[in-house]
């Protein structure tokens, strides 16, 4: 690890301020960052720490009935405090172990963007809103491939809302090493439709599967996704799977969040 | 009666305690007066030309005390191989020289060109990335048909091949098993990967070196299963030190497997460091290090072939494995694929003709050495998956082709036709129990209830046999040993009537400080609590040849059964001499000494003291004091034996497989704490199955490790593994050593890899899958695919 300076401001208006320094890095939770810190693979020479601000913490529900959480909240947080989305609150209880659910947050894994992270599953399959410090960004708009977001140099992730569905599940296969998610299908059926989106498989990150999202739209059953398919090309490959396994595990993991939802 | 002490008891570890409190003591954790930090170097390619080295920038900046290149060890001596082996052809192995440095080329990922030795380790990591290396890119040599074929150049130029030997173990039964194998009624044939794996000890290596200039002495704290053996090769082959200056602490070790057992170029940097700047110098590996340069194990491409009657009879083995040993020899990377392997080929198994040929071959990839079982996991699981398939193609049940061919108990000592004479045994037993055990008659039930849940079950049976007690001094130097493989112990007796027993044997994980003390405290008729066990430390114990190859206790453990008897017959003269009686009269019963047919009687406490106050000794008799010390070397190796069962279920959608239930009957000869055997048969299946279902150390072709960390290498969890059904009371306790035992830490590491492939081979054929076999490790994606052919 270089040696760096770190500061923890207490309100959003100051980070902001702290976040306009030459070289200088958000640090959330710090599951990734700190990994990538120590192994000398970045070297800011300063590290401005979100976790003391308080108006980025928490659970609530809006007058629209949405879910917002403080982008700052732990996964261990959302997993106990998001009861009202419940599929929401149980793919927070299963990311990782309990070291990470209890420093990980939600708005350093979206901003993160990892293609293996579950978070952004449940945004895009949710149609969630991205709160900004200037704007406010939907969900389709937010993702933009591998580690790569929407948000400007110096934008924080303050909130994220998310409209809570009649049913939803979120399904997640493994990688055997890492315990992210090789593959995820998070399932969430609205009045006006149902959302699939895949997490793990795409190399281009995140996306929805919008053949799946027209047939169960129109017959909400696993039975309604038979004899559909994604293509294995554009997936990812690697030591853990090839693109036709992910492409296949999408299916069957989409089948299972449907079954487990109704 | 379970017994609350002594042999037989299972007594609770003591140095838990310390490892469990946080006051355990390990080589990171000491910290000298004045003390450097070194930090390697590394490459990042597989192969490269060192065209030059610029250290001027690192020299220049804060902190930095020195920097050594392979420049620096270019005149020192080379770290060597253990075991010498010959060619097929009469010609010698090649032995390219393994420098303490990089010299001339780098040969893996990881391999070290450069060290900084600096104030505080951040000093010394900033000044290791500012040295400039210019290293021209060459070839990897990484696949093994490639390396043999020189077709992406050679590791080591110098020596114009990357094949070290092609080895045939045994010559003389080539032809014979060739002729058997071409006339049997049936043959069947398999080509197996039996996956690279890495170590992954939790503490990675470290080494803390100290000079003292008055004295020209070295002191050496490292991460090591067997001190005086490091001593050894960095006194007499690598850096010249005389061994009465050098002194070797392994301290407190976190777990090794085989990783830690050899001599490493940082140990030798150190120490040479800490001459030229007379200060201590310290080097603790990150966790990347040890995934980069821990001797990696396993790495095997075999094709087998077993030649059978079609009533089941074995006929005839033939094998023919390349074995890769990586981008330096290890120390014992020649051994392992040959003797600890080729030797076991028979198995358990009235196989008549058996031939084993195997080449050994240099990539650019990290040394492959001696890992958990080392040599007998790769023979064991050859060949019990090729009796699965036999079996499955002749209509025989597994467990009765088993049965059908196993040695039977009047048939010991029995010779086998790769040369090992196993002792005792029966496997018949091993089999019943493993039967009773696992529940196999209940399977069938189990295998319908999966299926009413959409999964496949499967049943995988196998056995296995270990040569362990490594190993007679005298047979091994036959088949090209450099070393004895004896051991040493001890007991010395304080005045006060406690102990101190100072082994060989090093302890990082095994419970030697307990089972020791046990055998110790069962032969005086004391308490254990009276006894220490002393380990580590080269100043302190006699000699060593280390923890490996399931010896400990077998070889040391009988050095100290020795020492330990000739105390007490010292003990005896002392007592007679105490009671005014014959030595011939003395009865020596629960600590305490008594002459036969009286009430006279003398405490073990009070003889103790007598030797160490002796005012009337007839010391032309007797001479004072009570510490005796025996070197040990057996006779043959020991033969713990097995039966092995597996089910699983896999997930038909997905592939993956779920270890749903583990049954293991080992045959350990006489056991002397049940609980540390039970724990280690624990830790060998989750070592075996994380082989079987999750390990693999992946180079790409480039020679990138693409493993090469948590995030891709599997490490297997509490939530991969079932609760197992194990047993050891199958026990033909082995006939040549004192204690009866045959040693336990290899055995489920050995056993497990081919239950659980034949299990899962069995959930797919059950499923009508025409799925002969699926390479380790059996990932989902591995299964699922080949579901799809």
């Amino acid at each position: 690890m270089y040696a760096f300076d770190i500061e923890r401001p207490a309100t959003i208006a100051d980070a902001i301020k702290a976040l306009s320094a030459e070289e200088a890095l958000a640090l959330a939770g710090g599951q990734t960052l700190i990994p990538t810190l120590k192994q000398r693979l970045a070297a800011p020479s300063r590290l401005v720490s979100l976790s003391a601000i308080s108006e980025m913490q928490g659970v609530c529900r809006a007058d629209d009935g949405s879910l917002c959480i403080g982008a700052g909240t732990t996964h261990a947080e959302v997993a106990g405090g998001a009861g009202a989305y419940p599929a929401l609150a149980a793919l927070a209880a299963n990311i990782g172990d309990p070291a990470v659910r209890n420093r990980g947050t939600i708005g350093g894994s979206l901003a993160n963007n990892d293609p293996s992270a579950c978070y952004p599953a449940a945004v895009l399959g949710s149609g969630a809103l991205i709160i900004t410090s200037t704007r406010e960004i939907a969900a389709e708009d937010f993702f933009d491939g591998m580690f790569a977001t929407a948000l400007e140099e110096g934008e924080l992730i303050t909130e994220i809302r998310f409209p809570v569905p009649e049913m939803a599940a979120y399904m997640k296969f493994e990688q055997p090493a890492s315990r992210f998610a090789l593959v995820g299908a998070f399932v969430a059926k609205y009045a006006d439709g149902v959302r699939v989106a895949i997490t793990g498989a795409s190399e281009e990150g995140v996306f929805r599967w919008s053949g799946a999202e027209d047939a169960l739209g129109a017959d909400f059953s696993a039975a309604a996704l038979d004899g559909l398919s994604l293509e294995g090309a554009g997936m990812i490959t690697d030591l853990h799977g090839s693109g036709d396994y992910r492409a296949h595990l999408a299916a069957v993991m989409t089948k299972r969040a449907v079954a487990a939802a109704g | 009666m379970p017994k609350d002490g002594g042999i037989g008891a299972s007594s609770k570890r003591r140095e838990d305690v310390r490892f469990l409190t946080g006051t355990g003591n390990y080589t990171d954790d000491i910290n000298m007066h004045g003390q450097a930090h070194a930090v390697f170097a590394r490459s990042n390619v597989a192969h490269g030309r060192i065209k030059s080295i610029d250290t001027s920038a690192a020299e220049a900046m804060e902190g930095v005390l020195a920097v050594f290149t392979g420049e620096d060890f270019a005149e020192v001596g080379g770290n060597p191989a253990g075991w010498y082996i010959e060619s097929r052809d009469g010609t010698a192995m090649k032995e390219p020289k393994r420098p303490v440095l990089a010299h001339g080329k780098v040969r893996h990922v990881g391999d070290a060109y450069a060290a900084v030795i600096a104030g505080t380790r951040e000093q010394a990591e900033a000044a290791a990335e500012a040295i400039e290396a210019d290293i021209e890119d060459l070839p990897a040599v990484v696949n093994m048909d490639r390396a043999l074929d020189g077709a992406d150049g050679f590791v080591h130029d110098e020596i114009g091949t990357n094949e070290v030997f092609d080895w045939g173990w045994i010559e003389d039964n080539r032809a014979a098993v060739d002729e058997a194998i071409r006339t049997a009624p049936h043959v069947t044939t398999m080509e197996l990967v039996n996956n690279r794996c890495i170590p992954n000890a939790l503490e990675p290596r470290a080494s803390l070196a100290t000079y003292n200039p008055g004295s020209d002495e070295y002191t050496l704290h490292t991460t090591s299963q067997n001190p005086h053996l490091t001593r050894l090769l960095i006194s007499a082959f690598v850096l010249g030190i005389p061994e009465n200056k050098l002194t070797v602490v392994a301290p407190d070790v976190g777990g090794g497997f085989g990783s830690k057992i050899y001599h490493y170029g940082e140990e030798a940097l150190v120490l040479a460091a800490a001459k030229k700047l007379k200060r201590p110098v310290k080097w603790t590996a990150t966790r990347s290090e040890s995934f980069m340069t821990d001797a990696h194990g396993r790495d095997h491409e075999t094709r087998i072939e077993l030649a059978c009657e079609k009533d089941g009879t074995f006929i005839a083995v033939r094998t023919e494995t390349k074995a890769n040993v990586g981008a330096y020899l290890s120390n014992f990377a020649t051994v392992t694929p040959t003797f600890l392997h080729g030797t076991l080929m028979a198995g358990n198994y009235t196989v008549p003709n058996v031939y084993v040929n195997v080449k050994a071959v240099m990539t650019n990839t990290a040394p492959v050495d001696a890992y958990r079982g080392a040599g007998r996991p790769e023979a064991t699981y050859s060949l019990e998956r090729v009796i699965d398939k036999a079996a499955r193609e002749l209509g025989i049940d597994p467990i009765a082709i088993r049965r059908k061919n196993f040695v039977k108990p009047d048939q010991f000592p029995y010779t086998t036709p790769v040369a090992l004479q196993y002792d005792t045994g029966d496997y018949d037993a091993l089999m019943d129990k493993l039967e009773e055990i696992a529940e196999v008659s209940g399977f069938e039930a189990r295998r319908a209830e999966s299926e009413r849940n959409g999964k496949l079950r499967g049943l995988g049976i196998n056995s296995y046999i270990e040569a362990c007690g490594i190993a007679p001094s005298n047979l091994v130097g036959q088949l090209g040993a450099r070393v004895g493989l004896y051991d040493a112990a001890t007991v010395r007796v304080n005045a006060t009537g406690n102990l101190s027993v100072m082994v060989g044997a090093h302890s990082h994980g095994q419970g030697h400080e307990t089972a020791f003390a046990q055998v110790v405290a069962e032969m005086l008729g004391i308490d254990a609590g009276m006894i220490d066990i002393v380990h580590g430390d080269s100043s302190k114990i006699p000699f060593g040849m280390g923890t490996y190859g399931s010896r400990s206790l077998a070889v040391c453990g009988s050095a100290m059964v020795r020492a330990t008897e000739k105390v007490i017959n010292k003990a005896r003269k002392i007592a007679a001499h105490m009671m005014e009686a014959s030595e011939a009269d003395i009865e020596f019963r629960d600590g305490a000494f008594s002459v036969a047919g009286t009430d006279k009687s003398v405490a073990w406490g009070e003889v103790a003291l007598k030797a160490y106050i002796p005012h009337d000794f007839p010391l032309e008799d007797i001479e004072p004091g009570l510490e005796e010390t025996a070197f040990y070397d057996p006779a043959n190796f020991t033969y713990p034996a097995g039966a092995y069962a597996c089910e699983v279920e896999v997930d038909p959608e997905t592939g993956k497989v779920t270890v749903e239930r583990f049954a293991a009957a080992d045959d350990f000869g006489n056991v002397i704490n049940p609980m540390i055997v039970s724990g280690q048969v624990h830790g060998g299946l989750a070592q075996g199955i994380g082989q079987a279902l999750l390990e693999g150390a992946v180079y790409d072709e480039d020679g990138q490790l693409l493993s090469a960390s948590y995030m891709d290498y599997t490490m297997p969890r509490a939530d991969d593994l079932p609760f197992y059904d194990i047993d050891h009371s199958c026990q033909t306790p082995c006939t040549h050593n004192p204690l009866g035992v045959k040693g336990c830490g290899e055995a489920g590491a050995i056993g497990s890899p081919p239950a659980v492939v034949n299990a899962v081979v069995d959930a797919l054929q059950r499923a009508g899958r025409d799925v002969p076999h699926i390479d380790m490790p059996l990932t989902p994606a591995r299964v699922w695919a080949a579901m799809q052919d």
